[in-house]
């Protein structure tokens, strides 16, 4: 990494049958991808709480990541398809709030798509990258630097 | 917490030899660890997992009296249970255990040791956070139900079948065809022994229908499936035979006198069949059943030649489908695979050429119950004179199946063995590699090659019949590249055999969402672990074996089973199975009664209880699956789940970023 670039902080919300553990395998299989993103695992995506997201993006990330289990797939029958609907009006509120929507992405990941999950990583920060730092990101920063 | 209410956290960073090591600075991660809020302690050792590891975490929690235990290792989907009964032998509430995976999500994917050692020190931080909010869980038990529910068959759940009836515990076996058998019985002679599929098959056949502990529902289809580990229900849907099971003495004149025929499934459209059937002679049960779609008495109201002749009055048109209900703790999953299709790939020329046929087909020609009672023949009669086999065919094809088949190689060894040995044709095998990995196989291979086929690497282009010598005329021509002489070949053949592919079943998607089992990109039934739990599902109680998981030869579909047979057996010994603890929980005084839980809720366990005047929801845990769709849309945010707060979420996402 360059001293200068600009390295942005993504949180994924993973699912623990599918999203999980397919960052497990792209560990398994060696698949190296960048050290911007941290991963928090929740049982679904369906768990995740559209106050998680704002809370992420108030905290300076600038990118949050859902991914679970492809349609059909969801250990919980339908939870994936509920993060589905949440995101799309998150996406909406976030426009609002000044980011922009690509801030938030939810994907699909099997268990056995290690790769997948180690491209959507490259992809997020190489995309993150060219939109810049959040905008909240700076606040905090500077908030933080106040408290000092 | 201790008696003032304070956490005391311990922290255990493992180096994993140097798996973890080599990438993460782990003393340093460590040093950081002990400088964090409430922890009292922090080590790293090589194996956190070991013995010494875990006697290690053990003396700390007793002597430094922990209360919150963090290990920072690999996935806790590989050791969350390890280090979960390290703090039960201590004392501590297995809840109380919280991992941060600097291996599989950080070691093994940067590398960077600065920057990988930072993120495992935010990991390890968050982890912190989360444990410090974590309460005690308590863990429930269910009873199993000590019956089995087996889901096909074919080999795979005859095999699960008789293993768990033998021990003397009920087993429904429920089929969808009107016989057990699936694909095996319809095979001709095994690999590599040259076994006769049907004479070692058939013994377990009958074994399954006249064993007291099997209740055999052929011509069935399970409908819905609800409930948990130890206590599913499951709704199966017999379908109407037409024909009294009670009263069928499986004399077989109905069959004799039916004048209607259709191609027969089991001879894979080579033979007919009549509309009342049973698909082989040795099936089993051997009653027959009414094919609807072809019976002219359903299709047109006239003929029931079958009634009239049926000395035993077993024919019933009048009969309807039954819905049965059984009780059962485990479920057993065996559905086994389809075919490719080959015709989706002109080039090979199926349904097009009549003397191209594939694999199945070739086993039924070469059976003894078969078309031409075992005799290797062209459409018009003759005996072939030269047979080309064509390896990977839909199989380790990007443009179909991207993985290998497994048996084909070794099947196509053996249709040139049989060929060799019931005509006197030449022989020809196309391949792209020979995969012969199985006990035997590699001498069979040996063997075949010393049996004068002739074997040809490279991928077959197409088969046409267009001649260009006078030596082509008549003949199929198989037409690639030799890739060993770096030739392309023009082979003019009268038989061409297609070995296709094994892919999932047509309706695994169904399948699958009725058990809830996960399936993979190539839509085989998907394990909990590849390697370590192979028989084992996301749904806890369910079970799948055979070529339903992914394809397989017969020792490893019959290894498979006879494992599942085990873990359900293991169930059924013990008795009782632990509940998850992580489920919803309500906070009455937030709770407004509103309903909305109750609609998202797929397992419907919130339930909405007058109180006096109040409505509020009440969650039942042993449904609860704790997936937190109903915290999420509670407007209240009166419903949690446990282990997964939001107080110790939005705590592991501040640490994250250092708040």
């Amino acid at each position: 990494m360059n001293e200068n670039e600009f390295e942005p902080k993504i949180v994924a919300f993973t699912c623990n049958w599918c999203s999980y553990a397919a960052a497990d395998l792209a560990g398994t299989s060696r698949i190296s991808y960048p050290p911007n993103v941290a991963l928090i695992r929740v049982m679904c995506t369906g768990m995740v709480d559209p106050a998680y997201v704002l809370k992420a993006f108030e905290l300076g990330f600038d990118g949050v990541l859902i991914a679970g289990c492809h349609p059909g797939d969801c250990h919980y029958i339908s939870g994936n398809l509920k993060a589905d609907e949440r995101v799309k009006t998150l996406k909406r509120l976030i426009h609002i709030l000044g980011l922009e929507d690509e801030r938030l992405r939810l994907e699909w990941c099997s268990t056995a798509e290690g790769e997948k999950f180690a491209d959507i990583v490259k992809e997020s920060v190489s995309q993150l990258k060219q939109l810049g730092p959040s905008p909240y990101g700076n606040v905090t920063n500077k908030v933080a630097q106040v408290a000092m | 917490m201790d008696r003032n209410g304070h956490r005391r956290i311990g922290v255990y960073i493992c180096h994993c030899g140097t798996n973890i090591a080599q990438t993460v600075d782990v003393e340093k991660v460590s040093e950081y660890a002990g400088t964090l809020d409430s922890v009292v302690v922090a080590r790293d050792y090589m194996f956190m997992c070991s013995d010494v590891g875990q006697e290690l975490i053990e003396n700390d929690i007793r002597e430094l009296g922990l209360n919150r235990v963090v290990v920072a290792s690999c996935s806790p989907r590989m050791h969350e249970l390890t280090f979960r009964k390290v703090c039960q032998r201590a004392g501590l509430n297995p809840y109380l255990l919280e991992m941060a995976n600097i291996r599989e999500q950080c070691s093994w994917v940067h590398s960077d040791k600065d920057l990988a050692t930072e993120k495992a020190k935010a990991l390890v931080r968050a982890a912190v956070k989360r444990a410090f909010y974590q309460e005690p869980l308590e863990t429930k038990e269910a009873l199993i139900n000590p019956n089995t529910l087996v889901v096909g068959g074919g080999i795979a759940g005859i095999q699960a079948a008789l293993e768990i009836a033998d021990s003397e515990h009920k087993v429904y076996l429920v089929e969808r065809e009107p016989s057990i058998g699936g694909h095996m019985i319809q095979l001709d002679k095994t690999f590599p022994t040259l076994d006769c599929s049907s004479c070692i098959l058939t013994p377990k056949m009958s074994a399954v229908g006249s064993h007291p502990y099997i209740d055999l529902m052929t011509y069935s289809e399970v409908e819905e499936v609800s409930g948990y580990i130890g206590n599913f229900k499951i709704r199966i849907r017999k379908k109407a035979r037409y024909v009294d099971e009670d009263k069928c003495n499986s004399c077989g004149v109905c069959q004799e006198k039916c004048p209607w025929q259709v191609d027969s499934e089991f001879n894979a459209g080579l033979g007919k069949r009549k509309a009342i059937y049973t698909p082989f002679p040795q099936a089993v049960p051997n009653i027959p059943v009414i094919d609807t779609e072809h019976c002219a008495y359903f299709l047109k109201g006239t003929c029931r030649a079958c009634e009239k002749f049926c000395d035993a009055k077993a024919i019933n048109f009048e009969q309807t489908d039954q819905i049965i209900e059984v009780e059962v703790g485990t479920i057993i999953v065996a559905t086994g695979y389809d075919v490719f299709d080959p015709s989706v790939m002109p080039r090979y020329g199926y349904g097009k050429y009549d003397n191209v046929i594939t694999s199945l087909e070739f086993e039924r020609l070469s059976s003894a119950t078969g078309p031409t009672g075992g005799r290797i023949l062209l459409k018009d009669g003759r005996e072939p004179e030269s047979v080309a086999i064509i390896h990977c065919v839909g199989s380790r094809d990007q443009n179909y199946h991207e993985y290998c088949s497994r048996v084909c190689c070794m099947y196509a060894l053996k249709f040139a063995h049989l060929i060799k040995e019931k005509t006197n044709a030449q022989v020809y095998q196309m391949y792209i590699d020979m995969r012969c990995f199985g006990a035997g196989y590699e001498e069979f291979y040996k063997r075949l090659s010393q049996e004068g086929v002739t074997f040809i690497r490279g991928k077959v282009a197409k088969v046409t019949d267009h001649a260009t010598t006078e030596e082509e005329k008549g003949k199929l021509i198989v037409v690639g590249v030799d890739t060993v002489l770096g030739n392309l070949m023009r082979v003019p053949v009268d038989m061409v055999v297609l070995c296709a592919a094994l892919e999932a079943r047509s309706d695994a998607d169904k399948v699958a969402r009725m058990f809830t089992i996960g399936r993979r990109a190539d839509g085989f039934f998907l394990e909990r672990h590849v390697k370590l739990d192979p028989i084992a599902t996301p749904t806890d109680g369910v079970l799948i074996a055979g070529c339903c998981q992914s394809p397989k030869d017969i020792p490893d579909t019959v290894a498979q089973a006879s494992a599942a047979a085990a873990r359900a057996l293991a169930l059924i010994s013990r008795g009782k199975v632990a509940l998850e603890a992580a489920v919803a929980c309500v906070d009455e005084t937030r709770c407004q009664g509103c309903g909305r839980c109750e609609e998202i809720c797929e397992f419907h366990a919130p339930k909405i209880r007058k109180n006096g005047l109040i409505s509020v929801s009440s969650i039942n845990e042993v449904l609860c699956k704790g997936c937190g769709a109903c915290a999420v849309s509670c407007p209240t945010g009166a419903i949690s789940i446990k282990h997964f707060t939001r107080q110790e979420i939005l705590a592991e996402l501040e640490a994250l970023v250092g708040v």
